[in-house]
């Protein structure tokens, strides 16, 4: 275990939290009866049928989670909604892309966030408090939603008479959460390294395949300016900026200047404000999962190193109230496209070129379709509840705008680069 | 808003966004199948379909006409040799010519034997596709106008379930072959003849033949429908009239596609020659018919020579398409049609000469066709269908997509049935005696249903338990026909029932 964090014989090091990796850990066992060549260490990537066909099933196996946790959050809706909402969570095409395609765990670290929105919806605080905090140790990616969760609860679980004891308990909960998780690190004294691989700040603002977010943006003005700036012959510092080259790696503007770790995450902070403040003043369970489907889309849009993945972490939880009004629905259908268009790229190769289109091609139509038959029925029945749904309007209203061109321009570039 | 207009351009015709859905799922599913191993992948000296396949694209794309269906130095006709009628291999020189711009080596005359390579596979796996989108998707959607009239969400369901059929989809895209073209012309012929298009229907169906001979199993059909309905007419004249003017069609359309060949009476010898199985046996490795099942216990081909027992498959298939037969000549309607097509084809997997397990397939395109309506055999005849191909499928390396498509087909059908229960219950509260005299049956047939899937997973988890005794090796393969072998009967005989008790309820 002290070389969890430390080994790097492979270029695939492990940069997930420590519950994670217990979680693989875990994996290990039946992996082990399988095929135990999977296990060796080595440089180079290991395959045969048997693992590739182990580790396959293995996602579908803890979609489970994802299953059960949608079921616990739907359980209450009417008829038609929960169809809706079911479905679209459940097909979700971005999903099935990113997990069952390209191979990652998102449909179980999606799952427990489902969990904890939906324990949040019955209200049971503590519990879902409890959950988050074990989502935060398998992936700190959702450290997004972190604040977001601290002032709901803050003023949604901590108030009334004994206040103070219910905060001590929260408090004690995710503390312990996070003992048991980095503690046995912390006492080897591995705690930078392990941070250090954590949270790769020398990886640059942009992922090897730009995210289609603010600063893909800020990337190309700056890329437009350098070659202005050749072009005109002016002398300048001169640092030929390849920031899609396929691997992670440093990368430098050219003309603009350089965005820091801190000061993209103060970004991302500042633009939960407005958020977070309408929380604070009215902590609605009904409104929660809107809540975090856009400080996840916050995060997405000025996070630092951000995958293309990430978007999933708010179009999920949007799903979940997608069906429950019609400006909901509308965002939800504009998001969900895009955002699983800008995935497109993740699979590059030929065989699956058709699949992956007629994936996200046939979840858009179908989202289409169902929607407007859920929405009449929403409507009638009186069921426009979303204050939060502005807020989402107004945050989606700059990407709408934006948002195409930075997916088509990213892709070219990709395509370029490749 | 970017949503409604797009929804108002898959509105513009009389098709509902639905049907579009219902497509696109469709072509997901393709695609999917499509990263799976086709027929003998990696498997010399022989291969499998696919090599026949790109074998032929070869011959066709490389060798002039005359020497296509014969055996000549260049064209060795032991080594995947055409046996399929000349619009296959016009399709075949179509998809060669293109494939040969696209992967020269892939086309390479002698040289490309057995050439596999990941692009190739891919444009082999698109053509298919293709011929789906320009064939069946468009033959489907007249079907869905001609006989789903009434609903629109029938239609919808029809045309889904045609699409995601497990054994279409695993044959067609896993272990490669083309019969989507052949069943596509046919279904378009149906939709023609049963619109009142006799002629169209009729030109469409002599090219189904001539894609795949197997057409023929719904030829008794067409010509029982068509003689039904030109004998409706009120003159003599006026009925000879119509029988010519289809007669003249037909032979049309054949001079038509057999022109390039009949310039010199060999090569048309050749080609007959080549498509005519009556050379080879009673049947094919393991498929679920009345004489390879019933072989276990009578010896046919050591009691009848091979001539009387060609006779005795005609004689037999004749007789057991002859009721519904006889019902469509004397009142031929759309859809006694497609039942007729779906008995006949049935008759011919089951009684005829040299069938092969993929024949399956011609029975169960009219069976979807009938949709909804027909709730047993559109749920229970496709799974049915693939169980009786598992041999082959499991030889192709395609047992994954055979289980993953199984499950879907059941979660696909199997929630509707609660719901047709609970029409069933509203229904009830109106007649009172008839509905409990079904509800009896309805329970009957879950339960049956019930016994024969737990029956199928004991067949397959058999071999994985135990080994197949010395003295009988084939005895899994056995139990996968027989099994099959009495599915296929119940519900040829169910649908022959049908057939004709509706017909008699029209009638009073």
């Amino acid at each position: 275990m002290s070389h969890w964090y430390v080994e790097e014989t492979s270029e695939w090091t492990l940069d997930y939290p420590p519950l994670f990796a217990w979680f693989q850990r875990l994996l290990a066992y039946p992996a082990a009866l399988l095929d135990p060549a999977t296990l060796y260490i080595s440089k180079l990537p290991y395959k045969s049928p048997e693992c590739v066909l182990f580790q396959r099933l293995s996602v579908v196996f803890t979609d489970a989670v994802l299953l059960s946790g949608l079921w616990l959050a739907t359980r209450r809706r009417c008829g038609s909604q929960k169809k809706v909402t079911r479905y679209m969570v459940a097909a979700n095409a971005g999903l099935l892309i990113v997990d069952h395609i390209h191979f990652q765990y998102n449909g179980l670290l999606l799952g427990i966030l489902l969990w904890s929105i939906a324990l949040i919806q019955e209200g049971r605080d503590v519990a879902a408090a409890f959950l988050f905090a074990l989502l935060l140790n398998m992936k700190h990616l959702f450290a997004a939603l972190a604040p977001l969760y601290s002032v709901y609860l803050l003023r949604h679980y901590c108030r009334g008479p004994g206040a103070l004891y219910k905060f001590a308990t929260v408090g004690s909960i995710v503390a312990a959460v996070f003992a048991l998780s980095f503690g046995p690190f912390a006492l080897m004294g591995q705690m930078p390294q392990l941070l250090q691989r954590l949270f790769p700040f020398h990886r640059g603002l942009l992922h090897a395949y730009w995210a289609p977010n603010l600063w893909a943006l800020y990337a190309f003005m700056d890329k437009i300016m350098s070659t202005m700036v050749q072009y005109l012959g002016i002398p300048f510092r001169s640092s030929p900026a390849s920031m899609t080259g396929g691997l992670v790696q440093v990368s430098h503007f050219s003309v603009l200047p350089d965005i820091g770790a801190g000061a993209a995450a103060a970004a991302v902070l500042a633009s939960m404000i407005p958020l977070l403040v309408s929380v604070w003043r009215r902590p609605d369970p009904a409104c929660f999962a809107c809540c975090a489907a856009l400080a996840g889309l916050n995060s997405f849009m000025l996070g630092y190193h951000v995958h293309e993945k990430a978007i999933l972490m708010s179009i999920v939880p949007l799903a979940l109230e997608a069906a429950g009004s019609l400006r909901c629905a509308r965002i939800f259908q504009r998001l969900s496209t895009i955002g699983h268009y800008s995935l497109l790229p993740l699979i590059y190769t030929q065989d699956e070129c058709i699949l992956k289109m007629l994936m996200v091609l046939a979840y858009s139509v179908a989202t289409c379709i169902l929607l407007e038959q859920a929405c009449t029925e929403g409507i009638l029945e009186g069921q426009e509840k979303n204050v939060f749904d502005l807020c989402c309007g107004v945050s989606l209203g700059v990407g709408r705008a934006l948002d195409p061109d930075i997916v088509l321009l990213t892709y070219l570039l990709c395509e370029k680069a490749q | 808003m970017a949503r409604t207009s797009v929804l108002r351009f898959l509105r513009a015709g009389t098709e509902s966004p639905t049907t579009w859905l219902a497509i696109l799922i469709g072509f997901l599913f393709r695609a999917a199948i499509c990263l799976h191993p086709y027929s003998g992948a990696g498997k010399p000296p022989m291969y499998g379909d696919y090599e026949a396949q790109r074998h032929w694209m070869e011959i066709t794309t490389n060798l002039p006409v005359s020497e296509w269906y014969a055996e000549t130095k260049q064209n060795n006709l032991s080594y995947w040799g055409l046996d399929y009628p000349p619009l296959s291999a016009y399709q075949s020189w179509l998809y060669g010519k293109v494939i040969e711009r696209l992967d020269p080596d892939a086309m390479a005359l002698g040289e490309s034997h057995g050439y596999e390579s990941a692009d190739s596979k891919r444009y082999m796996r698109q053509s298919v596709m293709i011929s789906d989108l320009i064939v069946l998707v468009p033959a489907l959607l007249a079907c869905r106008r001609v006989f789903c009239r009434g609903s629109a969400e029938k239609g919808d369901l029809m045309l889904l379930g045609s699409l995601m059929q497990p054994a279409l989809l695993l044959i067609d895209h896993g272990h490669f072959q083309y019969n989507s073209i052949s069943l596509g012309l046919a279904a378009g012929a149906a939709a023609a003849v049963a619109s009142g298009k006799d002629v169209l229907g009729s030109i469409l169906f002599c090219l189904a033949m001539n894609h795949k001979q197997m057409a023929m199993f719904y030829a008794p059909a067409f010509f029982a429908h068509l003689l039904g309905r030109c004998l409706q007419k009120p003159s003599l004249s006026s009925k000879m009239a119509a029988i010519a003017r289809l007669g003249l069609a037909v032979t049309a359309t054949f001079v038509v596609v057999w022109a390039p060949f009949l310039a010199n009476p060999s090569d048309a010898l050749h080609v007959l020659h080549r498509i005519m199985p009556l050379k080879r046996g009673l049947y094919e490795d393991y498929v679920a018919n009345f004489w390879c099942t019933t072989s276990m216990l009578v010896k046919w081909r050591s009691i009848f020579s091979q001539q009387a027992l060609v006779w005795l498959c005609m004689g037999s298939t004749l007789l057991a398409a002859m009721p519904v037969l006889v019902q469509e000549v004397r009142r031929p309607t759309a859809r006694g049609l497609l039942v007729c097509m779906a008995s006949s084809a049935f008759a011919f997997y089951l009684f005829s000469y040299q069938v092969h397990e993929k024949s399956i397939l011609l029975p169960l395109m009219p069976v979807m066709l009938l949709g909804p309506d027909q709730p047993i055999m559109t749920r229970w005849l496709p799974p049915v269908a693939c169980f009786s191909m598992y041999p082959l499928l499991k030889k192709d390396g395609l047992t994954l997509a055979y289980i993953a498509l199984m499950l879907l087909w059941g979660a696909m059908t199997w929630p509707a049935v609660g719901e047709e229960r609970k029409e069933r219950q509203t229904e009830a509260s109106r007649d009172h005696v008839e509905a409990q005299v079904s509800e009896r049956w309805r329970s009957l047939l879950l339960m049956g249903l019930y016994v024969s899937v737990g029956l199928a997973v004991g067949i397959h988890a058999a071999p994985l338990i135990w080994k197949a005794p010395k003295q009988y090796p084939y005895i899994f393969d056995a139990l996968f026909t027989s099994f099959s072998f009495l599915h296929i009967l119940g519900l040829a005989v169910y649908l022959q029932y049908q057939g004709l008790a509706n017909k008699q309820l029209k009638g009073d």
